[in-house]
């Protein structure tokens, strides 16, 4: 029966080929605007540290003066050098690292290269197991090597391949803003988008090259940059002058395993906050804040206004597309009132046209849906193709394909349903009678 | 013609009259928004600098192994480094002028702060963002800005500061729409304002007609139009000059800057972005603008297909399925223009609800929006431009089927069918 109807929805969309290809293009465009649009904000959106991201916190304190306070404002998005040392040293959390971005000179051995800048991170010790980053070689420093302010560094692949061919350099010498410094790690390829742990740096594909320990950062004034946020007589600084004590600059991040703990850190930043207000450093009421990685993305709107405008446009678009499609389908199977008062006259149940109909709006859905999706491709294709920062991300992923799937049956469905529904309330004997 | 067969018809086509005016009222409100958003991004992105951009390039360069700018010693020698630098680069042939700077309109780095009326005071109620561009006496001639009143910085004026050294601005230049804000009464020259509540007095010396903040996003925009300049050469281990070129010779000058400042001293990093002209600053600022204006104008005009087809198509069925009545009333006297204006008529009425409720849900979606992204509301004219186009689709798509209805000949209705 199913080859039989399938058969007979051929012949008639065969009939009007141009209506035909009008409908199954609507569906398409429809459905491949949608998911090129979804799948932009599913990259975008996404957990860049999926099995730990619930487990990281980001503690924000309040150091500013009573000027301007007003109640119940956020607290600064950073912390000042002071807060962050006494934080990191307190050790309160299961790991906790400090951390600030930059950019050093390269100045390679081989003759063949030029001098030339790379992105820098400055932090301690735990970062590399907090963030869970892979080594390939080597490991990172350890907390006693980052306190003497040890001139260690760890790499991310790219610049080992740029420098060493790819070739384990552990224990080799790198030469960045005039000190020698001895290679103990190699990263594998770790660069989590968005780039949660520093949004100041540009939220997405971005990578440091190099991982230097914070505290030989500030021995040697190497140069940083990202935002500084300051008041009361504090200045910026700019390249390697550092940011006044009244300025925030730095990124502490700390991970907590349960929400005991994170409750007990909590307590503790009101605690520390009081300490200080005591001494005098802090002039406000204790203002924290404990996010996770998902909270803090959410907090700081990562995902730009614009992508989530497109996607808004793309699903009206959709919308706009399938009830056109309807519209269309509709007024097809009513055309054929007649022909289906035939077949009711000689005993198909209305089940039994209902499916012949389904089948019939169900293939058009269907190759609609397969254009969708090439069109998506299409479309990705386009948006890797645009300079926006997001742009190499933007790739289907089986997540997004399931979806997309869904999506053509549901648009199938929707647009089959309501006509073939409507065509098997016709009466026959009156369909018989009107000829 | 009386309405009441048209009616009467359309009754028996609920659903497929229902669905066609969804349609169009959709399609009137995404389009309507999708091209008010169209039309704020080209504003924004086609509102002036203040500058003369033609001809204008950024040198942005950084000295490898400088001497550290927070001792008095290391910003004196960062000050002669800077100086030579810009007496290298006003030798070159084709270059007009050059004038150190923090920054440049849209270059999306930027020192801002407050300016008011009294000392002591920052960052609160009734007091004036700004961004600062610290620079010197040739800033007016290098960035083509048109002065005023008062007069232009002079090079007595001139200071030199480490990055972070906290230093007396006895002499700011503002723009005309930061001096409007802060002297509503007019005669901003020789009046006293405060920088980022410093307590000693900085005088306005001039004022001139324009001049954007170098940002270029929403963070920006509220304060777009209040620059301060301030006559002071900041020094660090980097450093951004202004260049002028003589016209039609920056590709000229732009070449031979690398090259220049390698000779004053090899000790320094230039890489590909460091010698930008404006005209790819302002189209880097504007990249997500355009990209959006672009994709939402082919949406829109895409929809706009969409719906006109839709429209013919169920036209086309419509005059197919009443073939016969139509040929019964062509025997019974309809011209053939009563035919053709039959389905112009009901196109219109079924067009006419359709925006009816397209109205309603443009304005809707628009206040959405504005609650929930940043946008204004959307005018009048806006929606009743959409309005009109949508009506004038609507008798465009029906024109082919409608005529195709009126050359049924009156025979059609003595066959059976």
């Amino acid at each position: 029966m199913f080859a039989y109807y399938l058969d007979l929805a051929l012949r008639s969309l065969k009939r009007n080929k141009a209506l035909t290809a009008l409908m199954v293009l609507a569906i398409a465009l429809g459905i491949g605007a949608s998911m090129t649009t979804l799948t932009v904000l599913h990259v975008l959106s996404g957990d860049p540290l999926p099995d730990k991201s619930g487990q990281l916190y980001y503690p924000q304190i309040d150091p500013q003066d009573i000027k301007g306070m007003m109640p119940s404002k956020e607290p600064p998005d950073q912390v000042t050098l002071i807060d962050g040392l006494n934080l990191l040293r307190a050790g309160r959390a299961d790991h906790q690292a400090l951390m600030t971005g930059g950019s050093v000179p390269v100045q390679p051995e081989q003759s063949s290269l030029d001098p030339f800048y790379v992105e820098a991170r400055y932090t301690t010790a735990d970062f590399f197991a907090m963030f869970e980053a892979p080594f390939l070689y080597g490991h990172g420093w350890t907390a006693a090597d980052g306190e003497a302010k040890a001139r260690e560094v760890v790499i991310a692949r790219s610049l080992n391949d740029k420098l060493f061919a790819g070739a384990d350099s552990v224990g080799r010498t790198l030469r960045m803003a005039g000190t020698s410094f001895r290679i103990v790690g190699v990263l594998d390829g770790w660069q989590p988008n968005p780039h949660f742990y520093d949004l100041n740096t540009g939220s997405y594909a971005y990578g440091e090259q190099v991982f230097l320990p914070l505290q030989t950062m500030l021995e040697l004034r190497l140069d940083r940059n990202g935002s500084s946020d300051c008041w009361g007589n504090g200045g910026g600084g700019v390249g390697n002058i550092l940011p006044s004590d009244t300025c925030v600059w730095l990124q502490f991040w700390v991970q907590l395993d349960n929400p005991a703990k994170a409750a007990a850190y909590r307590e503790f930043l009101i605690h520390y906050s009081q300490d200080q207000q005591a001494l005098g450093r802090f002039q406000r009421a204790p203002n924290v804040r404990l996010r996770n990685v998902m909270q803090w993305l959410d907090h700081q709107m990562v995902v730009p206004n614009d992508v989530r405008l497109q996607t808004g446009l793309a699903f009206g678009f959709l919308l706009v597309c399938l009830v056109n499609t309807v519209g269309l389908m509709l007024a097809k199977f009513m055309r054929r009132a007649a022909e289906l008062g035939v077949r009711r006259a000689l005993g198909a149940s209305r089940r039994a046209l209902f499916a012949q109909l389904l089948i019939e709006s169900g293939v058009v859905g269907l190759v609609g849906g397969c254009g969708g999706l090439l069109l998506a491709l299409c479309g990705l294709w386009l948006v890797r193709q645009r300079p926006s920062d997001y742009a190499a991300l933007a790739h289907l992923d089986p997540s997004m394909l399931f979806t997309t799937f869904v999506l053509a049956v549901c648009a199938t469905l929707l647009a089959g349903l309501l006509p073939a529904w409507r065509a098997c309330q016709i009466a026959p004997a009156l369909q018989l009678k009107s000829n | 013609m009386t309405l009441h067969p048209i009616l009467a018809a359309l009754r028996k086509h609920k659903a497929g009259v229902v669905l066609i005016s969804l349609q169009i009222a959709l399609t009137l409100a995404i389009v309507c928004n999708a091209v008010f958003i169209i039309g704020q991004r080209v504003e924004r992105v086609n509102r002036p600098t203040g500058l003369d951009e033609n001809d204008l390039f950024l040198v942005s360069q950084q000295w490898v192994g400088a001497p550290g700018g927070d001792d008095p010693a290391g910003v004196e020698k960062l000050d002669v480094m800077q100086r030579e630098d810009l007496t290298a680069l006003r030798n070159l042939p084709d270059v007009a002028s050059v004038a150190p700077s923090n920054s440049i309109p849209l270059l999306n780095s930027s020192w801002t702060g407050a300016l008011s009326l009294k000392s002591d005071q920052k960052f609160e109620k009734g007091i004036t963002r700004t961004a600062y561009y610290f620079t010197d006496e040739h800033a007016l001639a290098t960035l083509g800005l048109r002065l005023v009143a008062g007069r232009a910085f002079t090079a007595a004026d001139v200071q030199h500061q480490g990055a972070r050294d906290q230093r007396n601005r006895p002499i700011v230049i503002v723009t005309q729409a930061l001096a409007d804000k802060l002297f509503p009464q007019g005669g901003a020259v020789g009046k006293v304002v405060y920088t980022d509540g410093s307590s000693a007095p900085s005088t306005v010396i001039g004022v001139v007609a324009r001049l954007q903040t170098p940002a270029s996003g929403s963070f920006g925009n509220d304060f777009a139009w209040n620059s301060t300049l301030v006559p002071t050469r900041l020094d660090a281990n980097f450093a951004r000059y202004v260049v002028r070129a003589k016209p039609g010779r920056r590709d000229a000058a732009m070449h031979a800057v690398p090259a220049t400042l390698y000779a004053v001293n090899p000790m320094r990093v230039l890489d590909d972005d460091s010698v930008k002209s404006f005209a790819d600053i302002r189209a880097s600022a504007y990249r997500a603008d355009v990209g959006m204006a672009i994709l939402m104008g082919v949406v829109c005009l895409i929809l706009l297909c969409v719906t006109a087809a839709g429209i013919v198509g169920l036209t086309s069925f419509w005059v197919g399925q009443r073939h016969r009545q139509i040929g019964v009333r062509r025997a019974l006297g309809a011209r053939k223009v009563d035919i053709l204006h039959y389905f112009q008529i009901e196109n219109l009425l079924i067009a006419g609800a359709g925006v009816l409720v397209g109205v309603l849900l443009a304005i809707g979606l628009n206040m959405w929006l504005m609650s929930h992204y940043e946008m204004a509301r959307i005018p009048l004219l806006y929606v009743l431009t959409g309005v009109l186009v949508m009506l004038a689709i609507g008798q465009a798509a029906v024109f082919v089927p409608a005529r195709r209805a009126s050359n049924v000949p009156p025979v059609v209705a003595t066959r059976a069918a």
